[in-house]
């Protein structure tokens, strides 16, 4: 009785499904063609890639441009997106630690650059922005080891747990304490320095050439967004050294089996701690950037629910992988911004689209083989009477 | 700090943390039993407590109560208080089998790591969390009072009011009834066989599914019972109201030992009064810091809580 009510549902899922493994397939091929490629081509196709990235604000696509808000702001937006995926990927993807209070991190990198830099701040000393960054990256590191250190001992979900905590403590002292000024939140974060060239004639927004003005204000948002872009570029420059460094050896030892790496003596609490101050590190430099841009950070920017949208983006782009996270965090930034009809539905579907994710392909939209691979053999391990 | 309030209010400040701490160990059995069978964390059961708080608001709003409606006599206010009771459970135990059957289900038959788990429950409670915030507007919603509260008698110079009271015998009584169960009746050995080592049991003709079914829909029961008396009790409700409670009675799990049911008891009475005290303290903005400092605190120095771990080894 129940199979005939079963039938069509299953018929679909498993359509879907097919659906879904062929594109994975089609992907899986693309990547080993382009893996197959003469270097000089690669190179070339990446440089040519990057030219047209740093161009996209001044880009005509046809389809790509967002109606209801200022393209050059989302682009900025999505770059930053993209530079806390990279940061968060180091935590969730390579070591396998499931980090809830990411935005955390987030606000402790915002608010250093707005306390330090700012003169509507109780610190006395205004610090410029090129001290400021670096400030703000060393705070968030710490901060990553404090939160880090006595709990990267614990189990997976307790540590997921716990770090939620943690983004709820952020949360509240943005809230309630004087330092941050609560949801009046700091104005005046300071912006980075430098001129225009003088040779660039090309005429601003308000009919003056550019040449010899300054670069970062609050007329133009182009250079933020080359900012964060560069800043992403090279951050995943970075985390793709370590990821095959032995460095990344060892978080992916830890992250398939703890107990095992151990014992072939992989110090696992120290490489975790290392993921942890690392990604912190990526969170509080787009938190830095992300104020640079408004000029102004406040409490309502701190959002729990924000912080789990940045695991979905992680979680459904392909954990573990830079191509896959970067999709993600296109993904989950982008879409809301391109269609805003829907915008008050994302964490709906975002929500959904987790479950989803984690039933059908646990590995995410563009996986990383390795732990496509981890997750094939479990499945297969499974005991059969469960 | 507030030193002075604190001493001189310290039982005022135990008994209202009591009546919250029972809540607390309400919700707290629903993480507990889900981790004693299964070893995982069911992030979800915030959002099934928060469903049974919308489905008590809105039998009364059928029933015909209002903000503004006058506190009914005694008999009425029992009747509109079990029905509440039976609606919301059955809210919240709906809920929590839906989200067993559609978030955890097809995981367990892959024997995903936990992370994934924990994965699709966070998936699992922002959709339920945002499809109420989506249906109600993200307005809250406010309760009719039914008990207004009276000063039975003094406690160590406290008031305890017949509000407090009952809710706290209410609790009490609810847990008694869970501990029955599962320690004395032919369904609660299912469960406790099914946590001590479920190859074994499903050797011995224990259906697994049907006892994890079973531990959700008692969950989400006992967590419907729990949003009954917040209600009453607090007299508002918004679409995030799970999370914090959540997140405390998740610590007061683990303060009295995951997995343990009388821990759960504990915990959630202690975390209660530590809460409330803290909150005395430091001022109400930091309540919930205090729920995680002790999480936190728990966990580094006593990880298996204050009784141990043991849905297993209940009662041998």
């Amino acid at each position: 009785m129940t199979q005939t009510n079963d039938k069509p549902r299953v018929g679909v899922t498993d359509t879907l499904r097919r659906f879904d493994d062929r594109r994975a397939e089609a992907v899986s091929g693309l990547r080993q063609r382009w893996s197959d490629l003469p270097r000089a081509w690669r190179v070339g196709a990446l440089v040519a890639l990057i030219v047209v990235l740093y161009a996209l604000p001044d880009l005509a696509i046809p389809g790509i441009r967002t109606t209801e808000t200022d393209f050059t702001g989302v682009l900025f937006l999505v770059a930053i997106y993209v530079l806390i995926a990279v940061g968060l990927n180091v935590v969730v993807g390579l070591a396998g630690l499931l980090d809830l209070g990411y935005i955390g991190f987030f606000a402790v990198g915002a608010y250093t650059v707005a306390i330090f830099g700012s003169p509507n701040s109780p610190v006395v000393i205004k610090f410029p922005w090129l001290v400021c960054i670096p400030i703000a990256i060393a705070l968030t590191m710490i901060s990553g080891v404090l939160l880090g250190w006595p709990t990267l001992r614990l189990r997976g979900d307790y540590l997921a747990i716990v770090t939620l905590g943690f983004g709820e403590i952020i949360r509240l002292i943005a809230t309630n304490s004087t330092i941050t000024n609560g949801n009046r939140g700091i104005a005046g974060v300071p912006v980075p320095p430098g001129n225009w060239p003088s040779f660039v004639q090309t005429i601003g927004i308000d009919g003056e050439p550019l040449g010899g003005r300054a670069l970062f204000s609050i007329n133009d948002t182009r250079p933020f967004y080359w900012l964060a872009l560069t800043a992403v570029l090279l951050c995943m420059y970075g985390v793709r050294r370590l990821e095959n460094s032995r460095v990344g050896r060892a978080w992916l030892a830890v992250r398939e089996d703890e107990d095992a790496a151990e014992i072939m003596g992989v110090p696992s609490f120290r490489f975790k701690l290392w993921a942890f101050a690392i990604g912190a590190a990526l969170g509080g430099l787009s938190g830095a950037l992300f104020a640079t841009h408004n000029t102004f950070f406040n409490a309502e920017s701190v959002l729990l629910q924000t912080s789990i949208l940045y695991v979905a983006a992680v979680v459904v782009g392909g954990a573990g992988n830079l191509l896959g996270v970067t999709v993600g965090a296109i993904i989950i930034s982008y879409l809301p911004e391109r269609f805003r009809e829907f915008a008050d539905y994302r964490y709906l579907l975002f929500g959904l689209a987790l479950i989803a994710v984690m039933i059908f392909r646990p590995q995410g939209i563009v996986p990383s083989r390795r732990r496509a691979v981890e997750l094939a053999d479990r499945a297969k391990e499974a005991p059969t009477n469960v | 700090m507030n030193i002075h309030f604190v001493v001189n209010d310290f039982w005022e400040l135990v008994v209202t943390g009591l009546t919250q701490g029972a809540i607390y160990a309400l919700v707290a059995l629903g993480y507990t039993l889900v981790y004693g069978v299964l070893k995982l964390i069911n992030f979800a059961h915030s959002e099934v407590f928060m469903v049974g708080t919308f489905a008590s608001w809105l039998t009364w709003t059928w029933l015909g109560l209002g903000v503004n409606s006058k506190v009914p006599p005694l008999i009425q206010v029992l009747g509109y208080v079990v029905i509440a009771m039976i609606v919301a459970a059955f809210a919240s135990g709906a809920t929590a089998l839906v989200i067993e059957r559609v978030a955890y289900r097809p995981l367990r038959r892959r024997n995903a790591p936990s992370l994934i788990f924990l994965i699709t429950a966070i998936g699992a409670s922002l959709v339920l969390f945002e499809a109420v915030g989506l249906i109600v507007h993200r307005q809250p919603r406010g309760m009719p009072v039914l008990v207004k509260p009276v000063v039975l008698f003094h406690f160590l110079d406290a008031a305890v009011t017949n509000l407090q009271l009952t809710i706290i015998i209410s609790a009490l009584a609810m847990m008694a009834a869970l501990d029955f169960f599962i320690n004395r009746t032919k369904w609660g050995r299912g469960v406790r066989a099914v946590a001590q080592d479920p190859q074994s049991a499903a050797l011995m003709g224990v259906n697994r599914d049907r006892i994890i079914m079973l531990i959700f829909i008692l969950g989400g029961i006992l967590a419907g019972f729990a949003s009954v008396l917040y209600c009453v009790k607090v007299g508002i409700t918004t679409y995030d109201v799970g999370f914090n409670l959540g997140i405390a009675a998740f610590a007061a799990a683990v303060l009295g030992g995951i997995g343990n049911l009388r821990g759960a008891l504990l915990g959630g009475l202690l975390l209660g009064v530590v809460e409330n005290l803290g909150a005395g303290l430091f001022g109400n903005p930091w309540r919930n810091v205090v729920s995680f400092l002790v999480l936190v605190l728990v966990l580094l120095f006593r990880p298996n809580g204050l009784l141990g771990e043991s849905l297993g080894r209940a009662r041998v």
